[in-house]
């Protein structure tokens, strides 16, 4: 097995081009893949040297994040974390403290899991991926990067490079909420992400809400995020989107859950994660 | 196919090892520089066993290649004391009786260490999610909680480590914390 | 020999027991230099591999090791051809039973492979690569064969059957027709029909768990190193050095001498590693090789090929006045041994009602095989699954009739004089002190919230003795070794120092233990039903006391006296007849011991009896999230009678250890199998033991009921504490949702489920 450190990104992405290359960032998936029998690449390619792979930035266009950040610095980021308390808090639910230390979102969102953390509330966020490969640069929004568990929509060559996040509206508020049997270390059984903003009088403008865990991708759930916009995410809207986010759901019976279990708390998570972001949004 | 040959820093030492593409930094650790302290438990970075400090970042050495610690400083629990002066975790946890069959604790123990380093006031809650990515089978966590509390008011109150590890007769109330 | 009974234990002034010093092995294992299994590394050594079944259920129709034995770096392939085939015979190992014929098949498969992961083979070679690519290049011709994982689906008479010799044992007559139901036992007396028609009360109920798996971190591991002639030394971590090398030596024909067993620091055991899984393998493999070879396991094959304890089927009716009296008790316990027989069923049922006044009592247990991985020992074997069932039944029967759960135990508690269920009578026994104890705890008190609930269960264990050795000796400048035979699991080690050095009355840092190895004493049994403090206590206390006679009779051959006028107090010789007062220290008995007869030794060869059982009742409050099902531990407290307690630090830790191991059990443990019986959660990831932020502080409280059979009253404390949790739980939730909980674990999606079903009734 190969081990290669490219420091630019083009030549990490002529790398990854060569059949059987693998991305290494913190490595925290794909460790667990190798020791397991489950992968043996011919090359593993160390991109951890690439420029702007590291490193979180401000401008006016909003905040970047360098895909191989691990999220034990980006959680240490005071600004971010008071921008977009709802993506840093999920990024923070990643495995344990450990884990946390290597872990990074192009590793959490490419390895498209279902139940990834960062991914639902990357998506209630309307975060947008720099990807890089042998044809140049393009930016992707994150819902249409995983497509399927284990798979994502990343040609050969391509990598992640940077996140996006635009700089969080006056009166916006996000949270992300998880449901697992222990109080950590757990694979999300189910996930809710949402997003909203308020005006001036407290009725929600905008939504976006986000499910992990309960069907083969994460879910953008349109019409729960109808179901907030234009009222005051008071209790029966909240019950509209919990309805909503339920129906949204495709899940399986795995060892983590039961489809019935899913679809119910999918609803219960939903609700409770548009409650915080409301008064998130509130005290802005 | 040809070993990598690595050079990096060691709790404080430079150290040089070969080692395939394959071999995780705990492997390194245990079978090529003989440094048996981290212990492997679950190979999945599920128990924390394997914990040590890479760059001053809390990992787990399973899930870390032996060829990225390639120019980093890597810190183990073979260095956390000071020639025979314990570090004060781990005479509190001594004392305080916060190991039992202590497989987990070298993994505890830098867990900690890093914690304190971080935030030398933490609350119970504070130090129970820190210490979530450390398994322990015996002691139902009550004692290594109690001892990491303890040992961080001593080391905030500037108490020196201990001379020695020698044994201590008395009994040492443990500290209660909401 | 000595009287080891203790008039007056608790009233005696004692220095050193009952203190909380350090710990000896304490500064190696917060270094990271204490040697567990897989620390060792030796000269030449060969990295071991087993090659696993990936069939539940299948024949082993060939295999073929040519192409793994032509492998450059392969030093040595074995199957089951290596090893002899045994006759059936049952020994005791710990508190369970094990049969030669069925070990050397669960080592290595023969006829057929029983579970997923039952090693059919293995290799020794130059590195982990190579031995795994050996593996692969390892042919076997299976035939695949329907399985059956569930304990009622396997006692069906169609069900496909494990082993075509298994005629159950206990039923008369003995069936014609094989079956997968090993053994049927029975307890209890009086008359059931007639103790029940007094009651006013009654409750059935069925109640089913999982198995789980004792969790120990460390996995298990050995270094086997067999010369050219023979000689052979193993390096494992394992409860009983002795038990290892009493297996691998009948395993592999040798004799018990011929192999020096040394036990590494153990990485947590709680009964798992009181079996054999690799070290034979080692063993063969080494003798093929004559290089030394090292076998770890991964947490996979932990999983997969190491025992867990039973799963169970039950049913328990319980009787009870409607002033609170039991009146009679009946329970059919149905437990999974895994591919071989074995669960631990019979303790299962003797303890199930130990609690209780019984007048009309009755348990049948079944032993029943499945295709998993045979049980192990897990901490008070049986006794928890028993106790979930049973202190449910009878927090239900409390709730009908309106009493408080502890009144209603003190009032049918199990006393002195009380007799067992399994017919002997008890003598002293503190279960009533920790009810007591629990009424009266500050904990009781605590008003409770919406959505939250109290539960109570109590718990009892036997204990055990069993043959120990200690031996102790006096050097040249009067410190002390101390070698004892059973691994230190729990801070063994310093409990015997503190026991050796409050006999000779010196000071506790001049006493040094150490685990022997297999040579060094005589036979040990293993380390396990909570029998080390109170075993391996007693045969100290018998070392001390004769080395204590000894240094009596040189004090009084230098001062030339009857050596009845000699006297030994706090570490020194006082003579105390007519006459000038004379003394001389331990350290001065020393130093001239060479003139005055030579090294002063003092030997211990027990079988230690007369442990006392040990009983705990349990508090705990939950607070259960109605829209998710999941459950959160508020407050727990643990009380238990530990008759003394030698390091309370030490009983604590055993007391909040297995707590948690409980609260795992009664939650989220459970081992996922998908319809083909392949283990779907192999893992820490998804097999999922508490973590620190899962549990509060756990607080103990120790009542001292002296076991009077022990110099210093030691009951063993190590089981006990994992038998009342499940109970105890599943109350508090029943209690916080109103809904019974029968079935563990209440995982979320179950307890939601169950809420949810209650609500829709």
């Amino acid at each position: 097995m190969d081990y290669q450190t490219p420091t630019s990104a083009e030549d990490a992405a002529r790398l990854l081009s060569r059949e059987g290359a693998q991305v290494l960032a913190g490595g925290t998936d794909l460790l667990v893949r190798l020791r397991a029998g489950m992968a043996s690449p011919a090359m593993i390619v160390d991109i951890k040297r690439v420029p702007d792979l590291r490193g979180i930035s401000h401008d006016a266009r909003g905040w970047r994040i360098g895909a191989a950040t691990s999220c034990a610095e980006i959680g240490e980021h005071a600004e971010l974390s008071a921008a977009w308390p709802g993506v840093v808090e999920a990024l923070q639910l990643i495995g344990s403290t450990q884990i946390q230390g290597r872990a990074t979102l192009g590793g959490n969102l490419c390895n498209a899991s279902p139940a990834a953390d960062s991914v639902p509330a990357l998506i209630a966020a309307g975060a947008v991926c720099e990807v890089v490969g042998a044809n140049g640069r393009r930016e992707v929004p994150v819902e249409k990067i995983v497509t399927g568990p284990g798979k994502n929509s990343l040609a050969r060559g391509e990598f992640v490079l940077g996140f996006r996040l635009p700089n969080p509206p006056k009166r916006s508020g996000d949270a992300y909420l998880r449901l697992i049997p222990r109080s950590e270390m757990d694979i999300a059984v189910v996930g809710a992400a949402v997003a909203l903003e308020l005006d001036a009088k407290g009725t929600c403008t905008r939504a976006r809400v986000a499910l992990g865990a309960v069907a083969p991708t994460q879910l953008l759930v349109e019409d729960a995020a109808k179901a907030l916009v234009g009222t005051s995410v008071d209790d029966a809207a909240l019950e509209k989107l919990a309805s909503a986010a339920s129906a949204a759901c495709k899940p399986i019976d795995d060892k983590r859950g039961t489809v019935a279990y899913r679809v119910k708390v999918a609803g219960v998570l939903a609700k409770r994660a548009a409650r915080i972001a409301r008064e998130r949004a509130s005290a802005k | 196919m040809a070993k990598h040959h690595v050079t990096t820093t060691v709790n404080g030492d430079s150290v040089e090892f070969l080692c395939t593409t394959e071999q995780t930094l705990l492997d390194v650790l245990r079978d090529e520089l003989f440094l048996t302290g981290s212990k492997e438990g679950c190979s999945s970075g599920d128990c924390g066993a394997c914990s040590v400090m890479l760059d001053g970042r809390l990992v787990c050495s399973c899930l870390v290649l032996g060829v990225e610690a390639e120019g980093c400083e890597v810190e183990t629990i073979e260095g956390m004391a000071h020639g025979e002066h314990l570090h004060p975790l781990q005479r509190v946890f001594i004392e305080e009786a916060a190991l039992q069959c202590g497989i987990c604790t070298p993994g505890i123990l830098v867990a900690a260490k890093a914690l304190l380093e971080k935030q030398p006031d933490p609350s119970e809650t504070e130090v129970r999610f820190w210490l979530a990515g450390n398994l322990c089978r015996c002691t139902g966590y009550d004692k290594i909680v109690r001892a990491v509390l303890d040992a961080a008011a001593q080391m905030r109150a500037g108490a020196a480590s201990s001379a020695s590890g020698k044994s201590s007769i008395g009994n040492k109330p443990a500290t209660a914390r909401a | 020999m000595n009287d080891m009974t203790n008039p007056d234990v608790l009233a005696r002034h004692l220095k050193i027991v009952g203190t909380r010093p350090s710990r000896p092995d304490g500064v190696d294992k917060v270094t990271g230099r204490a040697q567990f299994g897989a620390d060792m590394y030796l000269p030449n050594m060969l990295t071991g591999r087993v090659l696993r079944s990936p069939h539940a259920h299948a024949r082993i129709k060939s295999i073929d090791v040519s192409k793994a034995q032509a492998l450059k770096g392969v030093k040595a392939v074995i199957t089951s051809a290596d090893f002899d085939d045994l006759p059936s015979e049952f020994i005791p190992a710990g508190e369970m039973m094990v049969n030669f014929r069925d070990m050397t098949r669960n080592v290595m498969a023969r006829e057929k492979a029983l579970y997923e992961g039952h090693a059919v083979a293995a290799v020794a070679a130059v590195s982990e690569a190579v031995a795994a690519q050996a593996l692969g290049l390892i042919e076997v011709d299976y035939e695949v064969l329907p399985h059956v994982m569930d304990v009622d689906e396997a006692m069906q008479p169609d069900a496909p059957l494990l082993h075509d010799d298994m005629f159950t044992i206990g039923v008369e007559p003995t069936p014609a027709k094989a079956s997968n139901i090993a053994k049927r036992v029975e307890f209890g007396f009086g008359d059931l029909e007639a103790g029940f028609a007094k009651a006013d009360v009654v409750i059935e109920r069925e109640f089913t768990t999982k198995p789980v798996h004792q969790g120990y971190i460390e996995p298990h591991a050995c270094v086997a190193n067999v010369s050219e002639d023979g000689q052979a030394e193993l390096w494992c971590t394992t409860q009983g050095q002795f038990i290892v090398r009493a297996f691998c030596a009948r395993l592999l024909g040798m004799e018990v001498s011929q192999l020096r067993v040394k036990a590494s620091e153990i990485g947590g055991g709680f009964g798992g590693k009181t079996v054999v899984y690799l070290e034979p393998l080692a063993l063969a493999l080494s003798r093929k090789a004559c290089h030394p070879v090292k076998m770890v396991m991964s947490r996979t094959e932990v999983l997969q090929a190491s025992g867990p304890t039973s799963g169970s089927s039950m049913w328990v009716k319980i009787g009870a006045t409607k002033d609170g009296r039991i009146t009679a008790g009946d329970a059919l316990l149905k437990y999974q041994a895994g591919a071989f027989q074995g669960s631990p069923v019979q303790p299962g049922a003797m303890c199930a009602f130990a609690c209780y006044e019984m007048e009309h009592v009755r348990i049948v247990g079944f032993d029943v095989v499945v295709n998993r991985p045979k049980v192990a020992a897990y901490r008070a074997p049986g006794g928890p699954i028993a106790a979930f069932a049973v202190e449910s039944v009878v927090d239900e029967i409390a709730l009908r009739i309106g009493m408080d759960p502890v009144e209603f135990r003190l009032k049918n508690a199990a006393k002195e004089g009380t007799r067992a269920p399994y017919g002997p009578k008890f003598g002293p026994i503190g279960l009533v002190e920790t009810l007591q104890a629990a009424k009266a705890h500050d904990h009781y008190k605590i008003p409770l919230k919406p959505n939250q609930g109290r539960g109570v269960a109590s718990g009892f264990w036997f204990n055990i003795g069993g043959e120990t050795c200690a031996s102790m000796h006096v050097g040249e400048d009067g410190s002390v070794d101390l070698v004892v035979g059973t691994p230190d699991i729990g801070g063994s080690r310093a409990s015997l120092s503190m026991m050796a050095a409050e006999e000779l009355g010196i000071a506790l840092e001049h006493v040094h233990p150490s685990v022997g190895d297999t040579s060094a004493l005589g036979f040990n049994f293993l380390t396990g039903g909570s029998r080390v403090t109170f075993s391996s206590g007693m045969a100290v206390v018998e070392a001390a006391r004769d080395v204590i006679a000894q240094l009596r009779e040189r004090a009084a051959k230098i001062w030339e006296v009857p050596v009845e006028e000699v006297e030994w107090l706090d570490g020194r010789a006082n003579f105390i007849g007519a006459g000038e007062p004379k003394s001389l220290t331990l350290v001065e008995l020393a130093k001239s011991a060479g003139k005055t007869g030579g090294p002063i030794i003092g030997n211990a060869a027990i079988n230690a009896t007369g442990a006392g059982p040990s009983l705990a009742t349990h508090l705990v409050d939950v607070e259960v999230d109605p829209e998710t099902g999941k459950v959160t531990i508020l407050r727990y407290t643990a009380i238990q009678d530990a008759g003394k307690a030698i390091h309370p630090a030490y009983v604590e830790g055993q007391m909040q250890g297995g707590a948690v191991q409980g609260i795992g059990w009664a939650l989220n443990e459970e081992y996922i199998y998908d319809k083909h019986g392949h283990l779907e959660n192999a893992g820490f990831l998804d097999y999922r033991v508490p973590v620190c932020s899962d549990v509060p502080m756990i607080d103990t409280v120790i009542v001292e009921v002296p076991n009077p059979n022990h110099p210093y009253g030691v009951r063993g404390v190590g089981e006990t504490p994992i038998v009342p949790p499940m109970a105890a739980i599943a109350n508090a939730v029943s209690h916080a949702t109103g809904v019974r909980f029968t079935d563990l674990p209440m995982s979320p999606p179950r307890v939601l489920d169950a809420i949810d079903t209650e609500q829709a009734a």
